[in-house]
C-alpha cells in the first residue's frame, strides 16, 4: 500500500506557486502576493533608511552625535499607514475570502459530497454511490478491508464506494468533503486546489472545493502523524465527466455484491432461513 | 539575608509597601491561579462537549467533602491566628494554631484519601470516565498543594522557628506568606467543591 | 557567604563547591545558564544538522558517522522515519526550551539586571540557585530520554494529542522534563519581577531603567502568567499517557487497526489551545530579551540617546499583554468558526504594530548617530533586518485566507526560525562579544569576530531564506523525504543549498567557541569600562565582586546620555553626579 514517489507528467511545479486548478485559488494566491509586496516596500523603505545612516552616520574625524533625536512625525504616518493597510486586508479581504471558503458550502444537491475518514497513513474516501446517501458506519466493524467500518446490513451501504489514497472527482462541479479522522491528527491538502484543513479524530469538518482544471494531481498531509507522516501520499485525479463515470463505473463493478436475499418461491426442499436478509 | 546586601527582607518597601517575600508569593498566587485557571477551563471545555455528564452529587460524597470543606476553612482560620499571635508576640500560641493549621490539612487529606479508597473499591479510577478523570486530577493536584503547604508549615513550626529569636519580623513575614499561600489553596477548593461535587 | 548573615561584616570563607557549583551569586548563576546554554544549543544545532544531511540526500547513508548510529535510528547510517521525527522533536525542544530561553533569560538577565538597576543580588539568592538547578534537571532528563526503548519524544515539540498520547516512552519523559523546566522559569520569574520593583538604587525610577531591563520585567511577566496552562496539560496528558484517563482522546479511535480501550469523550483540540496559550508568548519571550541586548549595544554604538525611548516601552508593555490573546492563530485550521477565527486575526494585526514600531524607533536611532561598528555593534545592526523578514513574514501566516496556503509548510519554519536564528541567536552573540569584557576583564579577539560574523550571516541566510521559497512551493512540513511528492521534488535543490549553508554555519561557530576560551587567558585586557557605556554595570570593578558595588550607587540621570552639549566626554553615567 505503500505509495510511489513518481513524478507527474502534467502539472508543472517549480519555484513559485502551485499550478492553481481551484475556482478559489486566485484571490488566496494574489492575497500572498499582494502581501509580499507590502512586506518588500516596507523591507526596501526600512533598509534603505538603515543603509543610508550607516553610511551618512558613521564615526569619523569631525562627526559628532546629535543628543536631540529626530523631530520627525513621519513614524506616526508610518505606523498608522502600515495599521490602516493590515486593517483593510483584514476586514475587506481576508474576512469574506474566509467566510466564503469556510462558512458558505454549496448545496449539497449541487454538488459530489465525499467523506474522507484519514488514518495512519492513508486517506480512505467514502462515496455515498448512486442513492447519495452514506451508509451507517461502526468502529467495530473496522478491518483491513473494511477501513471504514462499514454496516454492509445498512441497505444505504450497498452502492458505497471506499477508495484508499486515489480521489476522483469531476472538474466544474462543487466537492463537499466532510473530513475526519480514525486515530490521530491529520491535515488534509491539496495544494493545487488551495485546499488544506486539520482532520481530528472525534470531529467532522465540512469542506468545499471546485476545480477548474483536469490533470493528475497530489494528496499530502500537512500535519505529523507519526512515522508514515511523509508516506501519506495521496493522489486526486480530477477528470471529466465522462473519465468520472467511467471510473465511477469501475468502482462500482468491484463492489462485493451484498448477501442474496431470502428466495420468494418455497424451496423444494425445506432450507433453514438465511442467516442474513436484505 | 543581611539586609545590608538585599534590602526588604524584614521591612516593607517604602513604595510598594510589601517585603520581597510578600511580592514573591502574591506573584507565585498569580501563577497558581493560572494553573488552576486552565484546570477549570478544561473542565468547561470536556463537560461542555460531552454527550452526557454525571451530576456530582450523584457520584462523589458530598457529606465528606462538606466537612472537608469546614475542615480547610478552619484551618485558614488557624492559619491567619498563628502569625496574629506572633504579632502579639505569643510565640506559644502560634505553635498551637500552625500546629492545628497543619492538623487539619492531614485532617482533609485523610478524609480525601478515604474518598480516594471508596472510588477504587468500587472500581471508579480516572480511566472510569472524563468525569472521574478530572475529578481526581483536580483533587489530586490539590492534595498535592496541600501537601506542600503542611511541609512548609511543618519547617515553619519546627527547624525554621528558630528565626523567631534572631529575627521576629522576617520570621512573622515568611509565616504571613504561608498564610497568603494557605488561603489560596483553601480557595482552590472553595471552587472546587461545588464545581466537582454540586453541580 | 550568602545565607544568613547575622553580621554584615562577617566572610565565610567558601569552598570550590560553594563558590561555583551551588553558588547563590546572580553572576555565577548566570555564566551557569549561559554556558549550560550554550552547549545545549551547540547539541540542538547538530540534531538539525543530521536532519539536514537527510533533507539534502534522501535515504543515503550519513557518511563517516553514519555507523556509530543504532539499529534503531540510523541502521546502516540510513536515517529511520522515526528517529527523523525524534530529532525534529527535539531539535526544537532544545534549541527553545533548553537553549534560547536558559541563555538569554537566565543567562543575560541574571548576570545584567541586578547590575542594571544597582542592585546587589537578585531579590531570592537561594531560589536563583534552585532555579538554575531546576532547568538543568529538566535539560538531563530531556537527554535521558534519548536513551529510552522508542527514542526520545517524536510528535513534535508541539506535542498534539491524540499522537503523543499514544506515542513511545520517550513522550512521557518528555512531560517530565517540562515540568522541570517550567518550574525553574516559574521560579526565576518571580525572582526577576520581585527583584525589578524592588530593589532599584536610589534615583533609579523605572523611566531610568535601561530598555534591557523592562524587556526583562515584560519577559518575566510572560513566563509566569503563560507557562502555568502547559504545566496543566503536561499534568493532563501525563494522566492520559499514565493513568489511562481521556483528556486528549475521543472516542472511537482505532490505532492500527485496533480501538483503543479508552472511555472517549476528550477533546484533541484542548491540548492545542492550552499548549499555544503558552507558547505564544513564549515566542515574545525568545525575542524580547534579544531586542532589550540589541537596544543597549545600538544606543552605546550610536553615542546618542535611544529614540522614543518611553514609546518603546508602551510597545514592548502592550506587545505583552497582546501577546496572551492571539494563541488560536496557530490553529486556524482546526475548523474554527466565524467568532474566534475573526477575533484571533484582528489580534494578531493589531500585535504587529508594536513590534514594527519598536524596529522603526531602533532604526531611528541611528539618525544622527556617531556610529562605532564594534564588533558587537555587527551583530545589533544585523539584528535589525532580519527581525524585520521574520516578523514581516509572519503577516501572511496571520491572515486566516492565505494561511489556508501556507499553514504547516516550509514558509512557517522560515518565519519562526528568521526571527529565532537570524534574530534572537545573533543578538545573543552581539551580548556575549559586548558584555564578555565586563565578566572577564578581557576583550574576545575582533578578527575572529568579524569572521564569525560575517560567515554565520551568510550562511544563516542561505539556510532560511529558501524555507520560504519551499513553502510557496507547498512543500509540507516534518517530512523525512520531501522527494516523496512532486512539488517538493521541484524545489529539492533549495534543501541541498540549505544543507551546505548549514554545513557552513556549524564551521563558523568553531571560530565563536575557539574566540570565546582563547579570550580567557589570551583576549587583550581592558578597563571597567571598555566601549564607554552610560549604565549601572560599567561602574563596578571587573569582574563584579560578590555584592557587586562597593557601596550602594546613586543613579542621577537617565539610562542613555550621550553626547550631551557642553560636556567634555561623550556619555556620562547614570552614576555619575555631574
Amino acid at each position: 500500500m505503500l505509495p510511489e514517489a513518481a513524478p507527474m507528467e502534467n502539472p508543472h511545479y517549480g519555484w513559485g506557486f502551485p499550478p492553481d486548478v481551484s475556482t478559489y485559488g486566485a484571490v488566496i494566491d494574489h492575497l500572498i502576493i499582494v502581501i509580499h509586496w507590502f512586506m518588500l516596500v516596507l523591507f526596501v523603505g526600512w533598509g534603505i533608511f538603515f543603509v543610508y545612516c550607516l553610511i551618512r552616520f558613521r564615526q569619523r574625524p569631525g562627526h559628532k552625535a546629535s543628543y536631540e533625536s529626530a523631530h520627525t512625525k513621519f513614524p506616526k504616518f508610518l505606523e498608522v499607514g502600515i495599521a490602516l493597510f493590515e486593517a483593510f486586508l483584514l476586514i475587506a479581504v481576508s474576512y469574506p475570502v474566509w467566510s466564503k471558503l469556510r462558512y458558505q458550502l454549496p448545496e449539497e444537491k449541487d454538488s459530489l459530497v465525499i467523506r474522507i475518514v484519514a488514518q495512519q497513513f492513508v486517506w480512505n474516501i467514502h462515496y455515498p454511490g448512486k442513492d447519495n446517501v452514506f451508509g451507517k458506519t461502526d468502529p467495530k466493524l473496522i478491518s483491513d478491508s473494511n477501513p471504514l467500518g462499514l454496516d454492509m446490513t445498512d441497505p444505504a451501504s450497498a452502492d458505497d464506494i471506499v477508495s484508499v489514497s486515489q480521489l476522483h472527482i469531476p472538474v466544474n462541479k462543487p466537492v463537499i468533503a466532510k473530513l475526519s479522522s480514525k486515530d490521530v491528527i491529520h491535515g488534509f491538502s491539496i495544494p493545487v486546489l488551495r485546499v488544506k484543513h486539520d482532520v481530528i479524530p472525534g470531529m467532522v469538518f465540512p469542506i468545499w472545493f471546485q476545480a477548474k482544471e483536469t490533470g493528475q494531481f497530489e494528496i499530502a498531509c500537512a500535519q505529523l502523524c507519526g512515522v508514515g507522516h511523509t508516506l501519506m501520499r495521496g493522489f486526486v485525479s480530477i477528470d471529466t465527466p465522462e473519465q468520472y463515470d467511467a471510473w465511477m463505473a469501475e468502482q462500482v463493478a468491484q463492489l462485493i455484491p451484498p448477501p442474496a436475499a431470502t428466495p420468494v418461491t418455497a424451496p423444494t426442499t425445506p432450507a433453514p432461513a438465511p442467516a442474513t436478509h436484505e | 539575608m543581611s539586609s545590608a546586601l538585599i534590602p526588604y527582607i524584614d521591612e516593607p518597601h517604602p513604595v510598594t509597601g510589601v517585603t520581597n517575600s510578600k511580592l514573591g508569593v502574591w506573584l507565585f498566587l498569580a501563577s497558581e491561579v493560572m494553573l488552576f485557571g486552565a484546570l477549570f477551563s478544561s473542565y468547561i471545555i470536556l463537560r461542555v462537549g460531552a454527550v452526557t455528564w454525571p451530576h456530582g452529587s450523584a457520584i462523589l460524597n458530598v457529606p465528606l467533602a462538606t466537612l472537608n470543606t469546614m475542615v480547610l476553612i478552619t484551618s485558614s482560620v488557624t492559619m491567619v491566628m498563628s502569625w496574629a499571635s506572633l504579632k502579639m508576640n505569643k510565640f506559644g500560641k502560634f505553635r498551637f494554631y500552625l500546629g492545628s493549621t497543619i492538623f487539619l490539612a492531614f485532617v482533609f487529606l485523610v478524609v480525601k484519601a478515604f474518598e480516594y479508597g471508596a472510588k477504587f473499591e468500587h472500581h471508579h479510577f480516572p480511566s472510569t470516565d472524563n468525569f472521574y478523570g478530572l475529578y481526581f486530577t483536580l483533587t489530586g493536584l490539590h492534595g498535592l498543594h496541600i501537601l506542600g503547604g503542611i511541609v512548609v508549615n511543618l519547617y515553619l513550626l519546627f527547624p525554621g522557628s528558630k528565626l523567631w529569636k534572631t529575627n521576629p519580623e522576617q520570621f512573622a513575614g515568611r509565616v504571613e506568606c504561608a498564610g497568603l499561600y494557605w488561603h489560596f489553596v483553601d480557595l482552590v477548593w472553595i471552587f472546587l467543591f461545588p464545581v466537582l461535587y454540586l453541580l | 557567604m550568602s545565607q544568613n548573615h547575622n553580621h554584615p561584616t562577617e566572610h565565610h570563607e567558601l569552598n570550590w563547591i560553594q563558590k561555583y557549583v551551588f553558588s547563590v551569586d546572580h553572576k555565577v548563576i548566570g555564566i551557569q545558564y549561559a554556558l549550560t546554554g550554550l552547549t545545549f544549543l551547540f547539541f540542538g544545532f547538530c540534531l538539525m544538522m543530521l536532519m539536514r544531511w537527510q533533507l539534502a540526500f534522501p535515504g543515503e547513508p550519513l557518511p563517516l558517522i553514519g555507523k556509530l548510529f543504532s539499529d534503531t535510528t540510523m541502521p546502516g547510517g540510513v536515517m529511520l522515519p522515526e528517529f527523523y521525527n525524534s530529532l525534529g522533536a527535539m531539535h526544537g525542544t532544545i534549541m527553545v526550551f533548553l537553549g534560547v530561553v536558559p541563555l538569554a533569560v537566565g543567562g543575560f538577565g541574571n548576570y545584567l539586571v541586578p547590575l542594571q538597576i544597582g542592585a546587589a543580588d537578585m531579590a531570592f539568592p537561594k531560589l536563583n540557585a534552585a532555579s538554575y538547578w531546576s532547568y538543568f534537571m529538566g535539560g538531563v532528563i530531556m537527554l535521558i530520554s534519548f536513551f529510552v526503548p522508542g527514542g526520545p519524544a517524536n510528535s513534535g515539540w508541539t506535542s498534539y494529542p491524540p499522537l503523543s498520547d499514544i506515542a513511545s516512552t520517550g513522550q512521557t519523559v518528555w512531560l517530565l522534563g517540562m515540568v522541570f523546566l517550567i518550574t525553574s522559569s516559574l521560579l526565576g520569574s518571580v525572582n526577576f519581577i520581585v527583584t525589578i520593583v524592588q530593589m532599584r538604587a536610589k534615583g533609579l525610577s523605572f523611566f531610568r531603567m535601561p530598555f534591557f531591563v523592562w524587556a526583562q520585567f515584560v519577559t518575566s511577566f510572560l513566563l509566569l502568567l503563560a507557562f502555568p496552562p502547559l504545566e496543566a496539560a503536561a499534568v493532563l496528558q501525563l494522566m492520559d499517557r499514565v493513568a489511562g484517563t481521556s483528556f486528549f482522546l475521543p472516542s472511537g479511535l482505532v490505532v492500527s487497526g485496533n480501538p483503543l480501550t479508552i472511555a472517549g469523550g476528550g477533546n484533541p483540540v484542548l491540548w492545542q489551545h492550552l499548549f499555544w496559550f503558552l507558547a505564544h508568548p513564549e515566542v515574545y519571550v525568545l525575542i524580547l530579551p534579544a531586542i532589550g541586548i540589541v537596544t543597549e549595544i545600538i544606543v552605546n554604538n550610536t553615542r546618542k540617546p535611544l529614540y522614543g525611548y518611553k514609546t518603546l516601552v508602551y510597545s514592548v508593555l502592550f506587545l505583552g499583554f497582546m501577546s496572551f490573546v492571539v494563541w488560536a492563530h496557530h490553529m486556524f485550521m482546526t475548523g474554527m468558526g466565524t467568532t474566534m477565527s475573526s477575533f484571533f486575526q484582528a489580534t494578531t494585526m493589531i500585535i504587529s504594530i508594536p513590534s514594527v514600531v519598536i524596529l522603526t524607533c531602533l532604526i531611528i536611532t541611528l539618525w544622527g548617530a556617531s556610529i562605532r561598528f564594534t564588533l558587537p555593534m555587527h551583530f545589533a545592526l544585523a539584528f535589525l533586518p532580519m527581525f524585520a523578514i521574520g516578523g514581516l513574514t509572519g503577516l501572511p501566516l496571520g491572515l486566516t485566507t492565505s494561511d489556508i496556503h501556507l499553514h504547516d509548510t516550509y514558509y512557517v519554519i522560515g518565519h519562526f526560525h528568521y526571527v529565532v536564528a537570524p534574530g534572537t541567536l545573533f543578538a545573543l552573540f552581539a551580548g556575549i562579544y559586548h558584555w564578555y569584557p565586563k565578566a572577564t576583564g578581557r576583550m574576545m579577539n575582533t578578527l575572529l569576530g568579524k569572521l564569525h560574523f560575517w560567515i554565520s550571516f551568510l550562511a544563516i541566510n542561505g539556510i532560511f531564506m529558501p524555507m520560504f521559497i519551499q513553502g510557496i512551493a507547498g512543500v509540507s512540513r516534518r517530512l523525512h523525504t520531501p522527494t516523496m511528492y512532486a512539488h517538493a521534488q521541484a524545489v529539492q535543490g533549495t534543501n541541498v543549498f540549505m544543507s551546505c549553508s548549514a554545513w557552513i554555519l556549524g564551521l563558523a561557530q568553531l571560530l565563536f567557541i575557539v574566540n570565546f576560551f582563547m579570550s580567557l587567558k589570551n583576549g587583550k585586557k581592558t578597563n571597567d569600562n571598555p566601549w564607554n557605556g552610560t549604565t549601572l554595570e560599567w561602574s563596578t570593578p571587573t569582574p563584579p565582586p560578590h555584592g557587586n558595588f562597593t557601596k550602594p550607587p546613586i543613579v542621577y540621570r537617565g539610562p542613555y546620555e550621550y553626547s550631551v552639549p557642553g560636556h567634555a566626554t561623550d556619555f556620562i553615567p547614570q552614576v555619575q553626579p555631574n
